[in-house]
């Protein structure tokens, strides 16, 4: 199984890199076609799974653009074809995760690490400044530092 | 306790990363969305006899197995030997949805390699995979008395994963 996998990978790999380029289209009507490649930009191929179905070269990827084209032929709206792939593939292949209780925490995850960030440096800075105490100069300190910086004796130092 | 929050985050990441390295995780593991859900229905050539038709409908109240396979697959060719010898513990019936492939080449193979299916069915454009969700071959599903998905293996069948797997399901079923 491992060795399969590996396999895998390395033909995705192959496929990915080597030939990746958009759809050519298939249909010589060029609306319907644009509507293909708009629609298959939103979906994920799920071999190749970090492109689109509209960049991925593979045979299945094909045969979904395929099959969304021709769905299209048939007067299904975008939204009938998507949930026509998500019931069969799954919410894995929209490209773009749609905001649900499964994806709230990819949603929102970076923005509870912002704010817990931001309550720990706030409570670190606060805590900071209650350490430094300032503390008046003695006078024998004072006459030390007129010395060293050679001001004239009565001259406040700031 | 000053550094006990820190090192608490870390082996949590830690135990997390690990999970999904040692699991054996796979990222093209899909999680179907068709499990507990009814077959998809279709209506195919039979391979050996293209004029007789096949349709889940004839399989009501038997449980059995859909596996998806093609004579291009090497998967396939490994997973075969564990096929026929599951066919031949006549467990559960195993029916074949022989996906892209020529009827010639898909008759060689099962020629060579010899043949574990009840039937098996053609599908030349794939149509009927993607109304199952496949991604790869090989797939198996298991279908109920109901004609509903109960599991789906994506990748060879294995001993151990008829045993730990299916096999639990079967007999739940067959109550």
């Amino acid at each position: 199984m491992k060795r399969i996998g590996l396999l895998f990978m390395i033909f995705c790999s192959l496929c990915c890199i080597a030939l990746a380029k958009e759809a050519k289209p298939l249909s010589n009507d060029p609306e319907l076609e644009k509507r293909v490649i708009a629609l298959s930009r939103q979906l994920r191929c799920l071999v190749c799974q970090n492109e689109t179905l509209a960049e991925s070269p593979v045979d299945l990827a094909e045969e979904l653009r395929g099959q969304i084209r021709e769905q299209m032929k048939a007067g299904k709206s975008d939204k009938e074809i998507i949930s026509y792939l998500t019931d069969r593939y799954g919410k894995f292949i929209l490209y773009n995760p749609p905001v649900d209780p499964t994806t709230y925490l990819l949603w929102f995850g970076p923005f509870v690490l912002l704010l817990a960030g931001l309550a720990v440096l706030f409570r670190y800075v606060k805590r900071r400044r209650e350490l430094i105490i300032e503390q008046p100069l003695s006078a024998s300190e004072r006459r030390r530092a007129e010395a060293l910086l050679g001001t004239k004796q009565g001259k406040e130092i700031t | 306790m000053r550094y006990a929050i820190p090192l608490i985050i870390f082996l949590v990441i830690v135990a997390f990363l690990a999970s999904r390295l040692r699991g054996g995780y796979d990222p093209h593991r899909i999680p179907s969305a068709l499990i507990n859900k009814p077959a998809p229905e279709f209506q195919l050539p039979e391979l050996r006899n293209p004029t007789q038709t096949f349709s889940p409908k004839q399989m009501r109240g038997k449980v059995w197995l859909l596996n998806v396979w093609g004579s291009w697959c090497v998967a396939c060719r490994e997973e075969h030997p564990f096929l026929i010898e599951l066919s031949k513990s006549g467990r559960i019936p195993l029916y074949g949805l022989n996906w892209k492939d020529k009827r010639e080449d898909a008759l060689a193979t099962l020629e060579e390699l010899g043949d574990p299916y009840v039937l098996n069915v053609s599908d030349f454009d794939g149509r009927v995979a993607i109304d199952y969700g496949i991604t790869g071959a090989p797939e198996t599903y298991l279908i109920d008395q109901n004609g509903v998905i109960r599991y789906k293996e994506v990748g060879q069948l294995t001993p151990e994963i008829m045993q730990e797997k299916i096999l639990p399901i079967v007999k739940e079923l067959n109550k």
